[in-house]
């Protein structure tokens, strides 16, 4: 980190001393609740963002997510609540220089090329990061002379990508990041991410693909209705929606299987037996020794999507 | 280095941003030929078509060809600053471009600043290439001093209506945007006379162009080969800056009032 930014940090947090929260969170928001009109997009959320973390905030469409992400940008203010980014209010320019963002963008100027778009955003920030290096992050090497309408729909992406990498920033955001594009894109995409990561950024990434928060965040915010419904792992996640799924032929009956220690559900489907039980191991040894002509055993962990669902349902 | 530099966070070099924004603001519109080629097209056709047809044609001793040299002039520069600012920043705003910007250090005032600039150095091109065929093909004399207020009054005409453009874009939908504008602009530049000189219009008609900013434009720009009406400079002046006044301080306040509900 350049020594100007960490004298900035001090002298921040040296006038705000007393208030600021938790040393540790870089941003955050306390109590925030935001109204549209009479539509209520945040009800009195909580989130705190740590240094080098990946976070991705999860939740269906009209979660709140993006506008969670707007208010961590300055572009919208809370009805109440308080909104702290580096210890200082996101609405004032000079947070913005440590701060980069991709958002949900149907289209922008077409007519310039990749290199163009990085050029100009990159001369916004005190510090930029190198063009070679943007170029490589964001693999846009080959096609930075293209004019942006030229670009496939996930070149497009990694272009938007790139932008929020120019300014060198600690704090990324990343809204919807791999919206439209295909697995293997996305899984590129993925990739850079990371890189962020291992380069000591925090990034806080919204989606409502559950496979890309499992697969990207130290930890998952799941957010519904405006409300933070549960935080943790993504293992933490999966455990709360009620173990894993062992599925056998057993001659057993459906109330003996159920009265096993932590087990949450028998279900009968045909041939087949689905047990959900939270200590899965113990189960299936008991089940083993109790019925030898067991047959056809699976165990599976939940899927993240059905520990989704089953905590956005409630 | 002094001490106090080390504490404050490192700031981007400003006057870099408003040139980089401005240049590329520039080549975005010379690319997009829906834009360059439309803007500069229509003006230079309608001068060809209407304009050099007059070139043997005075009007005691106003020279025709020169008179309309003047208001399509007025006519392109016009057309620029609306289609430019109006279409470009509606969309801008409507596809979320803007706002990306807005969360990254860019000043706002740089991007506006760029717009105005594309515009005026749009404008400039469009009066160039006009006095050039003028002088090419229209028999018109125009002296140098002619010519260099020419190009000044494009720097004056095209500020003042980038102010409507961004009103403009700041209330029409973007999908409509170039509709709205052509409704505006075309209707507004036929009754202030930048198509046909206003004294071969009908009685009634003249009767509306004094409500017009683009009549009071074209005024000042006909002033400078001194064939402007009656009316007295001072009052075009001042008409065409409470327009430019107007235009920006509704535009102002339609900002505030987004910016609050925001």
């Amino acid at each position: 980190m350049p020594l100007t930014a960490i004298a900035y940090e001090t002298e921040v947090q040296s006038t705000n001393g007393p208030q600021i929260a938790s040393k540790q969170s870089i941003a955050s928001l306390t109590g925030v609740t935001k109204r549209y009109g009479n539509a209520l997009a945040l009800d009195r959320l909580n989130l705190a963002l740590h240094p080098g973390e990946i976070v991705a905030l999860l939740g269906p469409n009209g979660a709140g997510k993006s506008t969670a992400i707007k208010l961590l940008l300055g572009l919208i203010a809370p009805t109440s609540g308080s909104t702290r980014v580096f210890g200082s209010n996101p609405r004032e320019a000079a947070t913005r220089t440590r701060v980069g963002a991709m958002l949900q963008i149907s289209r922008i100027t077409e007519m310039l090329k990749v290199r163009e778009h990085l050029d100009l955003f990159r001369s916004y920030y005190p510090n930029p990061l190198p063009m070679p290096d943007i170029l490589r992050i964001a693999q846009l090497q080959g096609i930075e002379d293209r004019l942006f309408g030229q670009l496939s729909g996930g070149q497009r992406q990694r272009v938007l990508f790139a932008l929020a990498l120019c300014g060198n920033p600690d704090l990324i955001f990343l809204d919807e990041p791999t919206v439209g594009m295909d697995i293997e894109a996305r899984r590129g995409l993925w990739a850079e991410i990371r890189v962020l990561a291992a380069l000591g950024k925090t990034v806080l990434l919204t989606t409502h693909y559950l496979e890309e928060a499992d697969a990207l965040a130290d930890r998952i915010i799941v957010i519904n209705k405006g409300r933070v419904i549960c935080e943790g792992t993504p293992a933490e996640i999966k455990h709360n929606s009620g173990g894993r799924r062992i599925r056998c032929c057993t001659t057993l009956s459906s109330e003996l299987l159920q009265s096993l220690p932590t087990v949450t559900s028998v279900e009968r489907n045909g041939e087949a037996t689905i047990v959900t039980a939270v200590n899965a191991e113990n189960v299936v040894r008991e089940m083993l020794r109790r019925d030898e002509t067991l047959s056809g055993l699976e165990i599976a962990s939940p899927a993240l999507e059905d520990a989704f669902l089953a905590l956005t349902k409630a | 280095m002094y001490p106090a530099a080390i504490l404050q966070p490192a700031t981007a070099n400003v006057p870099d941003i408003y040139r980089k924004e401005a240049k590329y603001e520039f080549v975005k519109l010379l690319r997009t030929r829906s834009f360059s080629l439309a803007t500069i097209g229509f003006p230079v056709m309608f001068y060809i078509i209407f304009g050099l047809a007059n070139r043997h044609a005075f009007d005691g001793s106003v020279h025709m060809a020169k008179y309309m040299l003047a208001g399509y002039a007025c006519f392109g520069l016009i057309g620029s600053a609306l289609f430019g600012i109006g279409v470009g920043l509606s969309s801008d705003l409507a596809a979320g471009w803007l706002e990306l910007k807005r969360a990254s250090p860019m000043p706002v005032s740089a991007y506006l600043f760029a717009k105005c600039a594309a515009a005026v150095a749009f404008g400039l091109i469009i009066v160039t290439i006009l006095s050039l065929i003028g002088i090419a093909f229209g028999n018109v004399h125009l002296s140098p001093t002619e010519l260099a207020e020419m190009l000044g009054m494009t720097m004056c005409g095209s500020i003042s209506f980038a102010s409507m453009g961004l009103l403009l874009a700041l209330i029409v939908p973007a999908n409509a945007a170039p509709g709205i504008i052509n409704l505006i602009y075309l209707p507004m530049s036929f009754l202030s006379g930048l198509w046909i000189p206003i004294k071969f219009m009908p009685h009634w008609l003249q009767g509306i162009a004094p409500l017009l900013p683009t009549y009071h434009l074209s005024q000042l720009m006909l002033s400078i080969f001194h064939y402007n009406d009656t009316m007295s400079l001072i009052t075009h002046w001042n008409a065409l800056i409470g327009f430019t006044l107007l235009m920006l301080g509704i535009s102002r306040l339609l900002f505030h009032r987004k910016e609050q509900n925001a």
